[in-house]
């Protein structure tokens, strides 16, 4: 047990890298919905500036690399943590009241964040793909191709939906990583646990606002 | 009152297992569920059949033998309480009631409603101890002087009867709050302290090794223990843990 690799394959420690890359997760939300809130303004130039610092900034750069990697981490190590967790018990029971004892959220974690995961990648293929590596001709600027897809119903709804899932995994994540990081504490963890439910509320509706908004204004 | 009880049977380790429907009647409801229990396997033997293999020792919930998983929750509906303390008076005339073993793959099912929980005794084993040595020379106790906040806490993850209750109801079969509790009886006390940095990597190891899941905090464990013992232990386990890397050798 001495051995570092020893440490980092106990369940602890996997509960530890879950927590942590969370937390970065969480709050790359802020950024990006800060950025995403500035599609709002009158003026289409102040998410353009953004956009272009966004890209060309060689911190955010390194920072990509690193966000991608907490990406993946939070995903494989999660997928893998519920097949052992699955395993752990063979035999299903007949009767599970599970219900009583726990809430939603905290029992679908895999479940909404496979479902934020797709569409992820459907985000990463019209957006990131597009204004890193696509052909940009057929938009005037990167605020054009933001707002313009937000002119279909349907993808507003998708991404609508996507971030009702997120919030419903983040009512569950936020808390929880402050308990997988030991800081659980009779004063601050109620405080903890009612910041973590208006985040998860607030973040997601923030993001589904912008998209209303603009399949609003595409009308 | 009148049920209809869903049993699981299963004749032994390697048997397959399955549901098998009973009839009783006429039970109070003052009984507690083991009552109602040997009132069915007292009928059983009476016709000849096969009892219902259950745990039960102590029979005023601090054994921790009686390990039942009825409709759905471990030790039943009620909530603070074992299985011999649950009483009839939870259920209506004309029930249905599943009672299961609790099931978790580190805790193999023996006969019917009876597992093998000595994977809860090799953790213990791993460290849950203090090494103190008995003979003679015993100091007073008022020579180590231990906060009361600490002591009251300690007590409380002390209380923990090692049931199993915690990994019956995670749905993922994770025995964090059990570990969480033995390691943090000893950890706010001053004996425990000289071993703390071995004992909560060896009793974290052996609980990897007995195929326990990983906890996702979802919480249900701290609602179906009898003992009310509190995430908290959970919490303190961890910060352990992060102490006991960062300063093992």
């Amino acid at each position: 047990m001495s051995a570092p690799t020893g440490i980092v394959k106990t369940s602890i420690a996997r509960k530890f890298v879950m927590a942590f890359t969370g937390f970065f997760l969480i709050v790359f939300l802020l950024t990006h919905l800060s950025i995403n809130l500035l599609t709002l303004s009158s003026d289409p130039e102040a998410f353009n500036e953004a956009s272009h610092f966004m890209a060309t900034n060689p911190l955010i750069q390194v920072m990509q690399y690193v966000l991608a990697a907490g990406f993946l981490i939070h995903i494989i190590m999660g997928i893998k943590l519920t097949k052992q967790n699955s395993d752990a018990r063979p035999v299903k029971y007949v009767k599970n009241n599970a219900a009583a004892n726990s809430g939603f959220a905290s029992r679908s974690m895999i479940v909404t964040g496979l479902l934020v995961l797709v569409f992820i990648v459907l985000h990463l293929k019209d957006y990131f793909w597009v204004l890193k590596f696509g052909d940009m001709t057929p938009y005037s600027s990167d605020y054009d191709l933001v707002v313009g897809l937000f002119s279909s119903p349907l993808y507003t709804v998708i991404y609508v939906a996507a971030f009702v899932l997120l919030g419903i995994h983040l009512s569950h994540g936020f808390q929880s990583a402050f308990q997988s990081l030991g800081a659980n504490h009779p004063q601050y963890t109620p405080f903890v646990k009612g910041f973590g439910t208006w985040y998860s509320i607030l973040v997601p509706a923030g993001f589904a606002l912008v998209a209303v908004w603009h399949f609003v204004q595409s009308l | 009152m009148n049920l209809t009880l869903q049993i699981w049977r299963q004749n032994g380790p390697n048997d397959a297992g399955r549901m098998v429907e009973y009839k009783v009647s006429d039970i109070s409801e003052h009984m507690s569920f083991l009552e109602m229990m040997d009132v069915l396997n007292e009928e059983l033997v009476a016709k000849g059949d096969d009892p219902v293999a259950f745990d039960h020792d102590c029979r005023e919930g601090i054994c921790g033998m009686c390990s039942m998983f009825i409709n759905g929750e471990a030790h039943g509906p009620d909530r603070g309480v074992t299985t011999c303390q649950l009483h009839m008076r939870m259920f209506n005339d004309g029930d249905t009631i599943y009672i299961e073993p609790f099931r978790a793959k580190a805790f193999p099912v023996i006969k019917d409603l009876i597992v093998d929980r000595s994977s809860f005794d090799r953790i213990q084993h791993a460290g849950g101890y203090v090494s103190v040595n008995t003979s003679g020379n015993t100091q007073d106790a008022n020579s180590l002087p231990v906060p009361k906040a600490d002591a009251d806490k300690a007590f409380d993850a002390a209380t923990c009867i090692g049931c199993g209750a915690c990994v019956a109801t995670c749905k993922n079969s994770s025995a964090m709050l059990f570990v969480g509790a033995k390691v943090s009886q000893y950890a706010l006390l001053p004996q425990g302290k000289v071993e703390a940095v071995e004992r909560v990597k060896n009793m974290v190891h052996q609980m990897d090794l007995e195929g326990f899941g990983n906890c996702t905090n979802t919480g249900a464990c701290e609602i179906e223990c009898p003992k009310g013992i509190s995430l908290s232990n959970i919490a303190r386990m961890n910060r352990e843990f992060f102490v006991s890397a960062l300063a093992g050798e």
